[in-house]
């Protein structure tokens, strides 16, 4: 009866270390995995000023499509390390930068010099002139890029995609 | 001969094959199961197609961000059979997705999902969705600018869920932008995660339909009663039922042959989707749009209340899902024959006609600006007083004929114009360019007052 005893108990402790052991060797295993995983998350990406051209090379009231590198690509990103942008010179030394991407689900929009709109292929969203919403389903403005002019050379601040929210 | 047979029962003995798999092959199933049960081993076939393909051009596909559309090139243009395998691996996936919706309108039609079979419905319902995630992410892997671009639209969607959306979006995309992160995370989804867990559920599946057994044929009046069902199936499997193999095993053989032999000869006649521009998130100029399996949704979002729009990206997915799984909970007995069940069978119509006029729209696209619209002929023009000419000439240069069409010629977002002083007066006309309207940009700020004489001139001679 008390040998019984003993042998339970025995027992049920090394169970409980068994279990334990192996939920500590899975959580040991999953953290490289999770960083994997969720490295995206914990990067911090910098805001960098990108060189975009020289002020002369930008006439007033002309609206351009420019190019420029994302903020840190990595060394394979090949032609994907760039992102587009449409700059417009307003006045001397005021300029606009506009993000290409659509405010509905992300599709490139093109600036139509005819027109005077942008205009996007995916589904029809139109903006005006100054980014706001001309029709479709746009549910907000373009979205601006800093710019600066620094010495002859005007530059734009890298920043994410923008993703639209559901409260817009 | 005697020596061959008695190598074979050594090995069979010692291994269990038979023991393993005769039960499965030689299950009896309820006779009568007929070509209404292909479709589910259709989707299996397609599957095995999938995935030696896909592996077939996994050794040729560099999964990085910027080799990927150079060794699509390569598999394309110069790969032995390449161009071929390309196509089959497209044609496969788009046979599996037909099959997966055919069989799932033959299980809900008949009821299958009732007692005993929750589960497999259960599991269907996930398989479903995780064959329409790889049409997805696959659809990506083809990394041109359609590719690209159908990641931001991607990463877009899942922004709108409220609170983690960003966090979700940045996931996706690997980063802040697109980047040497985007292709090898989709890589990963397509080639790895996804049909990993395809695989469990698959397994599961199939479990299940030998546990079980397929539903017998569907009688009207033979209503399923939970408390007598298993008992009752049993012995009409041990009265009448037939062994699997051959008996209902061959036509699925058939069918599911026929399924592969039209992929590839599809694939052969029309070739795999062609590349568009190269992987370039900084080339504009493009137009993306989804396979055609997407393509349904993609005119959802053209043609949704841009109000409600955002709430119906990220509650819609998650209520059909709950819909679909709550399904064999909300009916799990009584009639099973769809004569019994006309709202079921109206349900699947209404389905059905709605995704198919989604997709009928998507492959017109009138929400689309047409941007390649040529200026309007001078036989369409008609006139020879020199502000009516002007004016036609303004309606192509202002972009106007992106949207409207004249004489054919134009965009078909906006009324046609063909004819529109017969509707319009002068006044309206003019009222309705400066200031736009529900679906037109205003183009008071634009035109100068010269320019929409010049126009209203023009349009007031369309009649
Ligand atoms: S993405 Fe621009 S209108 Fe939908």
């Amino acid at each position: 009866m008390k040998e019984n005893e003993i042998d339970k108990r025995r027992r049920g402790f090394l169970i409980k270390i068994t279990l334990g052991l192996s939920a500590l060797s899975a959580v040991v295993a999953g953290i490289p995995v999770l960083s994997a995983m969720l490295a995206p998350l914990m990067k911090k990406t910098p805001a960098i000023w990108r060189k975009v051209g020289l002020i002369d090379e930008f006439a007033i009231g002309i609206t351009k499509l420019v190019k420029f590198e994302n903020a840190d690509p990595e060394a394979w990103a090949g032609m994907t390390a760039f992102t587009a942008a449409w700059l417009r010179r307003d006045t001397e030394n005021v300029f606009t930068a506009f993000s290409v991407n659509c405010t509905h689900l992300g599709c490139p929009v093109r600036w139509e010099e005819g027109a005077e709109l942008f205009m996007c292929p995916c589904h029809g969203g139109v903006y005006y002139k100054d980014g706001s919403v001309a029709s479709g389903p746009p549910p907000k403005s373009l979205v601006q890029y800093q710019v600066r002019i620094n010495k002859k050379a005007v530059e734009i601040q890298t920043a994410p995609v923008p993703i639209t929210s559901i409260n817009a | 001969m005697g020596i061959l047979k008695k190598i074979w029962n050594w090995i069979d003995d010692r291994s269990g094959l038979t023991e393993m798999f005769e039960p499965m092959i030689k299950h009896l199933v309820p006779p009568g199961s007929k070509w209404s049960y292909v479709f589910g081993s259709a989707t299996l076939f397609c599957l095995v197609l999938q995935v030696i393909t896909g592996i077939a051009l996994s050794l040729l596909y560099q999964p990085s961000s910027s080799g990927a559309y150079q060794s699509l090139l390569f598999i394309t243009n110069k790969a032995a059979f390449g161009n071929v395998l390309r196509g089959v691996h497209y044609f496969g996936a788009s046979g599996m997705i037909i099959m997966v919706g055919i069989h799932m309108i033959r299980v809900y039609l008949t009821a299958a999902y009732k007692f005993p079979r929750e589960m497999a419905w259960i599991s269907g319902v996930f398989l479903l969705f995780l064959t329409i995630a790889m049409g997805f992410t696959g659809q990506l892997l083809r990394w041109d600018a359609n590719g690209v671009w159908s990641s931001v639209v991607a990463a877009e969607q899942m922004g709108r869920i409220p609170l983690i959306g960003k966090y979700v979006a940045r996931l996706l995309l690997g980063g802040d932008t697109i980047g040497g992160h985007t292709l090898s995370r989709f890589y990963s989804y397509h080639v790895f995660v996804i049909p990993a867990i395809i695989f469990i559920f698959l397994a599961y599946h199939l479990m299940l339909v030998i546990r079980n057994g397929i539903s017998e044929p569907a009688k009207a009046g033979r209503p399923v009663d939970p408390k007598k069902y298993r008992e009752w199936y049993h012995d009409m499997l041990k009265k009448i039922g037939v062994p699997f193999w051959p008996y209902s095993a061959w036509r699925d053989l058939l069918f599911g042959a026929a399924t592969i032999i039209a992929i590839i000869s599809l694939a052969i006649i029309f070739g795999p989707p062609e590349l568009t521009q190269p992987p370039d998130p900084s080339f504009i100029y493009t137009n993306p749009t989804p396979d055609w399996y997407m393509l349904s949704i993609f005119s959802l979002f053209a043609l949704m209340p841009p109000e409600i729009e955002s709430y119906v990206i990220f509650i819609g997915p998650g209520l059909t899902i709950i819909i679909l799984l709550s399904l064999p909970f909300i009916s799990n007995k009584g009639e099973r024959s769809p004569i019994r069940r006309p709202w079921a069978v109206f349900g699947v119509l209404c389905v059905v006609i709605f995704i198919l006029s989604l997709f009928l729209l998507g492959q017109q696209s009138a929400w689309s600006p047409k941007f390649d619209v040529k200026p309007l002929a001078a036989k369409v023009v008609h006139s020879t007083d020199s502000v009516v000419i002007k004016g036609a000439s303004l309606l192509h240069q202002r972009g106007c004929l992106f949207c409207h069409s004249i004489a054919h010629q134009g965009g078909l977002k906006g009324p046609d114009l063909s004819e529109v002083a017969l509707r319009l007066s002068k006044k309206d006309i003019t009222i309705r360019i400066v200031n736009g309207g529900p679906n037109m940009p205003a183009y008071g700020g634009i035109l100068s007052n010269q320019d929409l004489t010049a126009i209203v001139t023009f349009l007031e001679t369309r009649k």
